[in-house]
């Protein structure tokens, strides 16, 4: 089956800033892919090549086998597009909003059939500038479907949103995947990878450092679990602590952080004994400690040493 | 979910959404309605027509002051007091005697000579005053009292302020309007749509007339009916001329807005543009009082032509014909501004 969208070798420079250097992608139809990096990690540029808004300084792209220097105007009618920084005219209402943008589109979805979905039809008459935040970005996701895209490109589209809000919008691509729809989406927020993509994509510094299913991707780690713990500080710390860590069975890496330590561990039931173990010997008292599951976040931790939200 | 409703033309929904844009925006309202009339109501009373003017006249205290004042009186259109000698200059400058007289013989006047309300005080107290003291008038003329409708400063104001008002709404419904769009990647969103776009600049213009006809129609009806300022020419004649100067003012708003990036940028931008035209256009008082020297240039400026058309179809009757000058100008700026503006306008 061909492609939805396809990029190889893509570059977009800013001056002396490499944006995006040199990066592959090749989406199926009917997939969500995720795109996830940290602030200026290149996801923006990367997404608005693809959707036709910038050009690229070196590389290919194709939309649903299609160029944009020969079919842009075949392209518009086919994708949706929800930009990270768009702000909608305050004075209209969502309703007279949806229908403009319906208007640009040769085929598309009635209007009231798009609020329905968003959940927005108690607000078809109000005006943007009287709608919360949660709202306001259902409303601008509807402007993207109005047109009954086959690709959905969706940049960052629940930053600054609470739980609640962010699963309302996680719930209309659902829908939008129940169709058959295709979805290109930014995040930053690990779970939103992990809950909407079928694949990931972890962008670093405009480059592709892993690709795959987020479930594959953490498990390459080799350790499903993170043990995170603090010393009591007055006790002070032994000489080659992390090589001490890392040496306790069932623990697969250990790294300093801000204050404590993280262990990666393949195995609960053996590493936590020996932890313990290790601090009875020590004479150490643990100021805190806590488990969890190893997640997308620990798989950029481990390829680039940073945080996510490092930026 | 299909569509079974047809979806109307996006130069129509476009236009729609702009309209909606400018009437709903307080500011818009304001500035596009309520101030013309503010000022036509301000600038209509106090520049009315003096009631057939009572001129009051100061004479300074002293020997015969008493008497000075008793012959002014008798004139009928003076009205005569005494002040200390100290206050001369405070009560010329600050129009409570346009002329004070000193007793004496012969008496001495003191006056502003650049004033003509001073120069007329002086020949009706001189007057006055000479035959009380013995000079006999030759004849006594025969007055006959004209009206001159179209002939009061209001009549004259108000084309002025119709066009000012064509200028700014132009400029700040389409200019401001087009880079807070860009300034919040509106724009951006739109582009990346199937959206034409010439059916975005087409909508712009669409809305801009739209609104014109209220904006003019709400000032002419109001200043017809309040102070009964004339529109002597052909209401078709005023609409081409208000629509052609909409034309040029859109054109130079589009310019002045194809570039900038933020709110505050324009609005500079703008206010550079606009401000030697309310200065120099011949809104609130004559573009001759300039020196001969830059009247090339004032004449040039499309406020002015678009000024001296509107006082041509309201006041004169002239014909678009009679106009051809104004609005050959007007068409120039039209024709150039939207040329460059649309060869250097970005669109993200
Ligand atoms: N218009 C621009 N001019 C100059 N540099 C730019 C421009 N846009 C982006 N950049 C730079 O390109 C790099 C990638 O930016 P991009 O917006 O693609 O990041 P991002 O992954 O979307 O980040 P975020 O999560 O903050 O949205 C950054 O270093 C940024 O500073
Ligand atoms: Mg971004």
């Amino acid at each position: 089956m061909p492609s939805a969208v396809r990029c190889s070798g893509l570059v977009k420079r800013y001056g002396d800033v490499v944006a995006v250097a040199g990066l592959d992608l090749d989406i199926a139809p009917g997939e969500c892919f995720g795109l996830l990096g940290p602030n200026g990690a290149g996801k923006t540029t990367t997404i608005e090549v693809l959707e036709g808004l910038l050009e690229p300084d070196a590389g290919e792209v194709q939309v649903l086998g299609l160029r944009w220097a020969t079919d842009g105007d075949a392209l518009r009618q086919r994708l949706g597009i929800h930009l990270q920084e768009s702000q909608f005219d305050e004075r209209l209402s969502v309703r007279e909003t949806l229908d403009l943008f319906r208007s640009f589109y040769a085929a598309g979805h009635a209007v009231d059939g798009v609020l329905a979905l968003l959940g927005l039809e108690g607000k078809a008459n109000t005006w943007v500038s009287r709608l919360s935040g949660g709202q306001r970005q259902r409303m601008a996701i509807g402007c993207s479907l109005v047109g009954k895209p086959d690709v959905l490109f969706l940049d960052e589209p629940t930053t600054g949103l609470d739980p609640q809000a962010r699963r309302q919008v996680w719930e209309i691509v659902d829908r939008f995947r129940g169709r058959g729809g295709t979805v290109l989406l930014t995040t930053h927020y690990m779970d939103e990878a992990e809950v909407l993509s079928d694949r990931v994509a972890v962008i670093d510094n405009g480059r592709v450092i892993a690709c795959g299913p987020p479930r594959e991707l953490v498990s390459t780690l080799g350790a499903g679990h993170v043990i995170a713990f603090a010393l009591d500080p007055a006790a002070g710390e032994p000489p080659d602590f992390a090589e001490g860590l890392e040496a306790l069975p069932g623990v697969r890496s250990a790294r300093r952080e801000a204050g404590g330590w993280s262990l990666t561990a393949s195995s609960l039931h053996t590493a936590m004994p020996s932890l313990m173990r290790l601090a009875a010997d020590g004479g150490w008292s643990l100021s805190s400690l806590t488990t969890r599951t190893a997640t997308l976040e620990d798989v950029f931790v481990s390829l680039t040493g940073r945080h996510l939200r490092d930026g | 979910m299909a569509d079974a409703r047809r979806s109307r033309h996006p130069v129509v929904e476009l236009t729609l959404a702009r309209f909606r844009i400018l009437i709903r925006e307080p500011e818009a309202f304001f500035w596009a309605f309520v101030f013309p009339i503010l000022m036509t109501v301000a600038l209509g009373i106090a520049f009315r027509a003096a009631p057939a003017g009572i001129v009051p006249v100061a004479v300074v205290q002293g020997a015969h002051a008493a008497h000075l004042v008793a012959v002014l009186e008798r004139e009928p259109s003076v009205d005569a007091f005494t002040i200390g000698r100290a206050e001369v200059y405070i009560t010329l400058r600050d129009g409570r005697a346009h002329l004070v007289v000193e007793p004496g013989t012969p008496p001495v006047y003191r006056y502003d000579p650049t004033r003509p309300e001073n120069r007329l005080a002086r020949l009706l107290a001189d007057g006055a005053l000479q035959r009380a003291a013995g000079r006999s008038d030759l004849w006594a003329a025969r007055d006959e009292p004209v009206a001159t409708p179209g002939g009061r400063y209001v009549d004259w104001l108000v084309p002025g302020l119709l066009g000012m008002n064509i200028m700014s709404t132009g400029m700040w419904g389409i200019g401001f309007s087009v880079v807070m769009q860009r300034s919040r990647k509106l724009l951006k969103r739109l582009v990346a749509t199937p959206m034409r776009r010439s059916h975005y600049l087409i909508a712009l213009v669409a809305a801009r007339l739209a609104f014109l006809v209220l904006e003019v129609g709400v000032l002419v009806v109001f200043a017809r009916f309040f102070f009964g300022v004339p529109v002597e020419g052909s209401l078709g004649a005023l609409a081409a001329v208000s629509v052609l100067g909409a034309m040029a003012f859109g054109g130079i708003s589009l310019l002045t807005a194809s570039r900038a990036r933020t709110a505050e940028g324009v609005s500079g931008i703008m206010n550079v543009v606009q401000a030697p035209m309310w200065i120099c256009s011949g809104v609130f008082f004559a573009t001759s009082n300039f020196p001969d020297a830059v009247q090339p240039i004032i004449q040039a400026l499309p406020l002015t032509a678009l000024i001296d058309a509107l006082r041509g179809v309201m006041l004169n009757g002239d014909t678009l014909a009679v106009l051809r000058g104004e609005l050959g100008l007007l068409g120039g700026w039209t024709a150039a501004s939207f040329a460059v503006a649309l060869r250097i306008f970005s669109w993200r």
